[in-house]
Protein backbone atom coordinates (compact mmCIF):
# COMPACT_ATOMS: atom_id res chain seq x y z
CA UNK A 1 0.00 0.00 0.00
CA UNK A 2 3.03 2.27 0.13
CA UNK A 3 2.42 3.48 -3.42
CA UNK A 4 -0.50 5.53 -2.09
CA UNK A 5 1.94 7.81 -0.28
CA UNK A 6 4.08 8.40 -3.36
CA UNK A 7 3.16 10.66 -6.25
CA UNK A 8 0.67 8.82 -8.49
CA UNK A 9 1.94 8.11 -12.01
CA UNK A 10 0.22 9.78 -14.97
CA UNK A 11 -1.04 6.48 -16.41
CA UNK A 12 -2.99 5.83 -13.20
CA UNK A 13 -4.13 9.43 -12.60
CA UNK A 14 -5.44 10.12 -16.13
CA UNK A 15 -7.81 7.12 -16.23
CA UNK A 16 -8.97 7.91 -12.65
CA UNK A 17 -9.95 11.44 -13.77
CA UNK A 18 -12.00 10.01 -16.63
CA UNK A 19 -13.60 7.64 -14.11
CA UNK A 20 -14.86 10.73 -12.25
CA UNK A 21 -16.38 12.01 -15.52
CA UNK A 22 -17.96 8.58 -16.13
CA UNK A 23 -19.43 8.32 -12.63
CA UNK A 24 -21.01 11.77 -12.96
CA UNK A 25 -22.51 10.81 -16.34
CA UNK A 26 -23.90 7.66 -14.73
CA UNK A 27 -25.40 9.85 -12.01
CA UNK A 28 -27.12 11.81 -14.80
CA UNK A 29 -24.82 14.84 -14.45
CA UNK A 30 -22.02 16.50 -16.44
CA UNK A 31 -18.42 16.89 -15.30
CA UNK A 32 -17.53 20.59 -15.09
CA UNK A 33 -15.93 22.49 -12.25
CA UNK A 34 -16.13 26.08 -13.49
CA UNK A 35 -19.95 26.15 -13.61
CA UNK A 36 -19.74 26.19 -9.81
CA UNK A 37 -18.21 29.65 -10.01
CA UNK A 38 -21.37 30.81 -11.79
CA UNK A 39 -23.56 29.15 -9.18
CA UNK A 40 -21.57 30.91 -6.45
CA UNK A 41 -22.27 34.25 -8.19
CA UNK A 42 -25.98 33.44 -8.15
CA UNK A 43 -25.75 32.53 -4.45
CA UNK A 44 -24.20 35.95 -3.80
CA UNK A 45 -27.20 37.61 -5.46
CA UNK A 46 -25.74 38.26 -8.93
CA UNK A 47 -29.16 37.45 -10.46
CA UNK A 48 -30.20 41.00 -9.57
CA UNK A 49 -27.61 42.51 -11.92
CA UNK A 50 -27.52 40.07 -14.84
CA UNK A 51 -29.89 37.51 -16.34
CA UNK A 52 -26.90 35.23 -16.83
CA UNK A 53 -27.10 34.49 -13.12
CA UNK A 54 -30.89 34.13 -12.93
CA UNK A 55 -31.36 30.40 -12.57
CA UNK A 56 -32.39 28.01 -9.86
CA UNK A 57 -29.11 27.35 -8.04
CA UNK A 58 -30.66 24.32 -6.36
CA UNK A 59 -30.39 22.46 -9.68
CA UNK A 60 -26.61 22.86 -9.27
CA UNK A 61 -26.51 21.89 -5.61
CA UNK A 62 -25.05 18.49 -6.50
CA UNK A 63 -22.03 20.17 -8.11
CA UNK A 64 -21.43 22.37 -5.06
CA UNK A 65 -21.36 19.16 -3.02
CA UNK A 66 -18.73 17.79 -5.42
CA UNK A 67 -16.68 20.97 -4.76
CA UNK A 68 -17.02 20.48 -1.02
CA UNK A 69 -15.74 16.93 -1.55
CA UNK A 70 -12.82 18.23 -3.62
CA UNK A 71 -11.79 20.55 -0.75
CA UNK A 72 -11.98 17.65 1.72
CA UNK A 73 -10.09 15.43 -0.76
CA UNK A 74 -7.29 18.01 -0.95
CA UNK A 75 -7.06 18.06 2.85
CA UNK A 76 -7.04 14.25 3.12
CA UNK A 77 -4.45 13.83 0.36
CA UNK A 78 -2.09 16.42 1.80
CA UNK A 79 -2.42 15.48 5.47
CA UNK A 80 -2.91 11.72 5.44
CA UNK A 81 -1.86 10.33 2.06
CA UNK A 82 1.45 12.07 1.47
CA UNK A 83 4.84 11.64 3.10
CA UNK A 84 6.69 13.93 0.75
CA UNK A 85 4.98 16.39 -1.57
CA UNK A 86 8.08 17.79 -3.28
CA UNK A 87 7.62 18.07 -7.05
CA UNK A 88 10.72 16.64 -8.74
CA UNK A 89 11.41 19.19 -11.47
CA UNK A 90 13.89 18.69 -14.24
CA UNK A 91 17.12 20.61 -13.47
CA UNK A 92 16.69 23.07 -16.34
CA UNK A 93 13.08 23.92 -15.38
CA UNK A 94 14.06 24.32 -11.71
CA UNK A 95 17.05 26.56 -12.46
CA UNK A 96 14.98 28.71 -14.85
CA UNK A 97 12.39 29.15 -12.12
CA UNK A 98 15.03 30.00 -9.53
CA UNK A 99 16.42 32.70 -11.79
CA UNK A 100 12.89 34.18 -11.97
CA UNK A 101 12.82 34.28 -8.16
CA UNK A 102 11.01 31.01 -7.43
CA UNK A 103 13.51 29.78 -4.83
CA UNK A 104 11.40 26.80 -3.77
CA UNK A 105 11.38 25.25 -7.29
CA UNK A 106 12.21 21.56 -7.02
CA UNK A 107 11.81 21.64 -3.23
CA UNK A 108 8.06 22.04 -2.67
CA UNK A 109 4.55 21.33 -4.01
CA UNK A 110 3.73 25.00 -4.50
CA UNK A 111 5.97 28.07 -4.92
CA UNK A 112 6.52 30.01 -1.67
CA UNK A 113 6.82 33.16 -3.75
CA UNK A 114 3.07 33.04 -4.53
CA UNK A 115 1.45 30.78 -1.97
CA UNK A 116 3.26 31.08 1.36
CA UNK A 117 1.29 33.01 3.95
CA UNK A 118 3.84 35.82 3.80
CA UNK A 119 3.33 36.13 0.05
CA UNK A 120 0.09 38.04 0.60
CA UNK A 121 1.99 40.83 2.37
CA UNK A 122 3.56 41.76 -0.96
CA UNK A 123 1.04 43.92 -2.89
CA UNK A 124 2.53 42.78 -6.21
CA UNK A 125 1.91 39.11 -5.41
CA UNK A 126 -1.60 39.90 -4.19
CA UNK A 127 -2.35 41.67 -7.49
CA UNK A 128 -0.96 38.73 -9.49
CA UNK A 129 -3.13 36.22 -7.59
CA UNK A 130 -6.22 38.39 -8.10
CA UNK A 131 -5.39 38.81 -11.79
CA UNK A 132 -4.86 35.05 -12.24
CA UNK A 133 -8.22 34.31 -10.61
CA UNK A 134 -10.06 36.96 -12.65
CA UNK A 135 -8.65 35.61 -15.92
CA UNK A 136 -9.53 32.00 -15.03
CA UNK A 137 -13.09 32.88 -13.99
CA UNK A 138 -13.76 35.22 -16.91
CA UNK A 139 -12.10 32.97 -19.51
CA UNK A 140 -13.75 29.77 -18.32
CA UNK A 141 -17.25 31.22 -18.63
CA UNK A 142 -16.46 32.98 -21.93
CA UNK A 143 -15.15 29.68 -23.35
CA UNK A 144 -18.07 27.82 -21.78
CA UNK A 145 -15.91 25.50 -19.69
CA UNK A 146 -12.52 24.80 -18.20
CA UNK A 147 -10.11 21.90 -18.12
CA UNK A 148 -12.73 19.44 -16.86
CA UNK A 149 -15.54 20.54 -19.17
CA UNK A 150 -13.51 21.06 -22.36
CA UNK A 151 -10.14 19.28 -22.09
CA UNK A 152 -11.51 16.11 -20.47
CA UNK A 153 -15.27 15.85 -21.16
CA UNK A 154 -15.40 17.76 -24.45
CA UNK A 155 -12.39 16.12 -26.07
CA UNK A 156 -13.58 12.68 -24.88
CA UNK A 157 -16.86 13.38 -26.66
CA UNK A 158 -14.86 14.43 -29.78
CA UNK A 159 -16.18 18.00 -29.75
CA UNK A 160 -14.42 20.39 -32.13
CA UNK A 161 -15.43 23.43 -30.02
CA UNK A 162 -13.61 21.86 -27.06
CA UNK A 163 -10.52 21.33 -29.20
CA UNK A 164 -10.62 25.04 -30.09
CA UNK A 165 -10.94 25.94 -26.41
CA UNK A 166 -8.02 23.67 -25.46
CA UNK A 167 -5.89 25.24 -28.23
CA UNK A 168 -6.84 28.60 -26.70
CA UNK A 169 -5.84 27.37 -23.20
CA UNK A 170 -2.42 26.46 -24.57
CA UNK A 171 -1.91 29.69 -26.51
CA UNK A 172 -2.74 31.65 -23.34
CA UNK A 173 -0.55 29.47 -21.13
CA UNK A 174 2.43 29.61 -23.48
CA UNK A 175 2.18 33.39 -23.86
CA UNK A 176 1.99 33.82 -20.06
CA UNK A 177 4.93 31.57 -19.25
CA UNK A 178 7.24 32.52 -22.14
CA UNK A 179 6.50 36.21 -22.71
CA UNK A 180 4.76 37.64 -19.64
CA UNK A 181 6.60 35.81 -16.81
CA UNK A 182 9.98 37.40 -17.74
CA UNK A 183 8.29 40.83 -17.46
CA UNK A 184 6.52 40.30 -14.14
CA UNK A 185 8.93 38.07 -12.18
CA UNK B 1 -28.16 9.43 -0.26
CA UNK B 2 -27.34 11.05 -3.60
CA UNK B 3 -25.59 13.89 -1.78
CA UNK B 4 -23.26 11.39 -0.12
CA UNK B 5 -22.38 9.90 -3.51
CA UNK B 6 -21.54 13.37 -4.90
CA UNK B 7 -19.46 14.07 -1.83
CA UNK B 8 -17.53 10.80 -2.25
CA UNK B 9 -16.97 11.48 -5.98
CA UNK B 10 -15.67 14.95 -5.04
CA UNK B 11 -13.35 13.61 -2.33
CA UNK B 12 -12.01 11.02 -4.77
CA UNK B 13 -11.47 13.66 -7.47
CA UNK B 14 -9.72 15.95 -4.98
CA UNK B 15 -7.37 13.17 -3.87
CA UNK B 16 -6.57 12.22 -7.49
CA UNK B 17 -5.84 15.85 -8.44
CA UNK B 18 -3.51 16.30 -5.46
CA UNK B 19 -1.73 12.94 -5.67
CA UNK B 20 -1.28 13.17 -9.45
CA UNK B 21 0.42 16.55 -8.84
CA UNK B 22 -1.93 18.09 -11.44
CA UNK B 23 -2.81 20.59 -8.69
CA UNK B 24 0.79 21.78 -8.41
CA UNK B 25 1.65 25.21 -9.79
CA UNK B 26 5.08 23.80 -10.74
CA UNK B 27 3.55 21.03 -12.88
CA UNK B 28 1.50 23.57 -14.85
CA UNK B 29 4.56 25.76 -15.41
CA UNK B 30 6.57 22.71 -16.46
CA UNK B 31 3.82 21.69 -18.90
CA UNK B 32 3.93 25.08 -20.65
CA UNK B 33 7.74 24.79 -20.79
CA UNK B 34 7.44 21.27 -22.30
CA UNK B 35 9.73 20.25 -19.44
CA UNK B 36 8.15 16.87 -18.71
CA UNK B 37 5.65 14.40 -20.14
CA UNK B 38 3.78 14.15 -16.82
CA UNK B 39 0.84 16.54 -17.46
CA UNK B 40 0.52 15.47 -21.09
CA UNK B 41 0.38 11.87 -19.87
CA UNK B 42 -2.40 12.69 -17.40
CA UNK B 43 -4.53 14.67 -19.87
CA UNK B 44 -3.77 12.23 -22.71
CA UNK B 45 -4.72 9.07 -20.82
CA UNK B 46 -7.77 10.83 -19.34
CA UNK B 47 -8.97 11.73 -22.84
CA UNK B 48 -8.23 8.27 -24.30
CA UNK B 49 -10.04 6.37 -21.53
CA UNK B 50 -12.74 9.07 -21.48
CA UNK B 51 -13.34 8.60 -25.22
CA UNK B 52 -13.63 4.82 -24.74
CA UNK B 53 -16.06 5.26 -21.84
CA UNK B 54 -18.26 7.71 -23.78
CA UNK B 55 -18.23 5.42 -26.84
CA UNK B 56 -19.25 2.56 -24.56
CA UNK B 57 -22.14 4.65 -23.21
CA UNK B 58 -23.26 5.58 -26.73
CA UNK B 59 -22.89 2.15 -28.39
CA UNK B 60 -24.57 0.25 -25.57
CA UNK B 61 -27.12 3.02 -24.97
CA UNK B 62 -26.20 2.85 -21.31
CA UNK B 63 -28.68 4.33 -18.87
CA UNK B 64 -27.81 6.24 -15.71
CA UNK B 65 -27.82 4.44 -12.35
CA UNK B 66 -31.40 5.72 -12.08
CA UNK B 67 -32.50 4.31 -15.43
CA UNK B 68 -32.55 7.60 -17.34
CA UNK B 69 -31.31 7.98 -20.91
CA UNK B 70 -27.84 9.59 -21.19
CA UNK B 71 -27.71 12.35 -23.79
CA UNK B 72 -24.65 14.57 -23.96
CA UNK B 73 -25.58 17.91 -25.53
CA UNK B 74 -23.09 18.84 -28.29
CA UNK B 75 -21.25 22.14 -27.71
CA UNK B 76 -22.59 25.03 -29.81
CA UNK B 77 -20.68 25.65 -33.04
CA UNK B 78 -18.83 28.91 -32.50
CA UNK B 79 -15.25 30.01 -32.98
CA UNK B 80 -14.54 33.31 -31.23
CA UNK B 81 -15.78 32.42 -27.78
CA UNK B 82 -13.77 29.21 -27.60
CA UNK B 83 -10.51 30.67 -28.87
CA UNK B 84 -10.70 34.04 -27.13
CA UNK B 85 -12.21 32.66 -23.93
CA UNK B 86 -9.70 29.82 -24.05
CA UNK B 87 -6.74 32.20 -24.38
CA UNK B 88 -7.96 34.33 -21.46
CA UNK B 89 -8.42 31.17 -19.38
CA UNK B 90 -4.96 29.90 -20.37
CA UNK B 91 -3.30 33.16 -19.29
CA UNK B 92 -4.88 32.79 -15.86
CA UNK B 93 -4.26 29.04 -15.65
CA UNK B 94 -0.51 29.57 -16.12
CA UNK B 95 -0.34 32.57 -13.77
CA UNK B 96 -2.36 31.14 -10.88
CA UNK B 97 -1.10 27.65 -11.72
CA UNK B 98 -4.53 26.25 -11.02
CA UNK B 99 -7.78 25.73 -12.88
CA UNK B 100 -11.17 25.65 -11.10
CA UNK B 101 -10.77 22.06 -9.78
CA UNK B 102 -7.26 22.32 -8.31
CA UNK B 103 -8.08 25.73 -6.75
CA UNK B 104 -10.39 23.99 -4.31
CA UNK B 105 -8.00 21.04 -3.82
CA UNK B 106 -5.26 23.48 -2.80
CA UNK B 107 -7.55 25.40 -0.48
CA UNK B 108 -8.30 22.09 1.26
CA UNK B 109 -4.61 21.23 1.32
CA UNK B 110 -4.07 24.41 3.34
CA UNK B 111 -2.66 26.84 0.76
CA UNK B 112 -4.75 29.71 2.07
CA UNK B 113 -3.72 32.35 -0.54
CA UNK B 114 -5.75 30.19 -2.96
CA UNK B 115 -8.80 31.71 -1.28
CA UNK B 116 -7.91 35.05 -2.94
CA UNK B 117 -7.67 33.27 -6.32
CA UNK B 118 -11.07 31.60 -5.83
CA UNK B 119 -12.82 34.85 -4.84
CA UNK B 120 -11.23 36.54 -7.88
CA UNK B 121 -12.35 33.70 -10.15
CA UNK B 122 -15.92 34.14 -8.88
CA UNK B 123 -15.56 37.86 -9.56
CA UNK B 124 -14.19 37.13 -13.05
CA UNK B 125 -17.23 34.95 -13.74
CA UNK B 126 -19.45 37.81 -12.54
CA UNK B 127 -17.67 40.25 -14.88
CA UNK B 128 -18.31 37.90 -17.78
CA UNK B 129 -22.00 37.82 -16.86
CA UNK B 130 -22.09 41.63 -16.93
CA UNK B 131 -20.25 41.98 -20.24
CA UNK B 132 -21.63 38.86 -21.95
CA UNK B 133 -23.93 40.64 -24.42
CA UNK B 134 -21.20 43.07 -25.48
CA UNK B 135 -18.63 40.37 -26.24
CA UNK B 136 -18.19 38.64 -29.59
CA UNK B 137 -19.13 34.98 -29.38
Amino acid sequence: MNWIYDSWPWYISGPLISLVMFLLLMMGKRFGMSSNLRTMCTLCGAGKTSDFFKFDWKAQRWNLIVVLGVIIGGAIANNYLSLNTVIPLETKVASDLKSLGFQSAGEAYMPDLLFSEDALKDPKILILLILGGLLVGFGARYAGGCTSGHAISGLSNLQIPSLLAVIGFFIGGLVMVHFIFPLIF
Amino acid sequence: MKSIIYLIIGVFFGIVLFKSEAASWFRIYEMFQFGSFHMYGIIGTAVITGTLLIQMIKRNRLKTFYGEHIYITPKEKKLTRYLLGGIIFGLGWALAGACPGPMFVLLGAGYLPMFIVIISAILGTFLYGLLKDKLPH
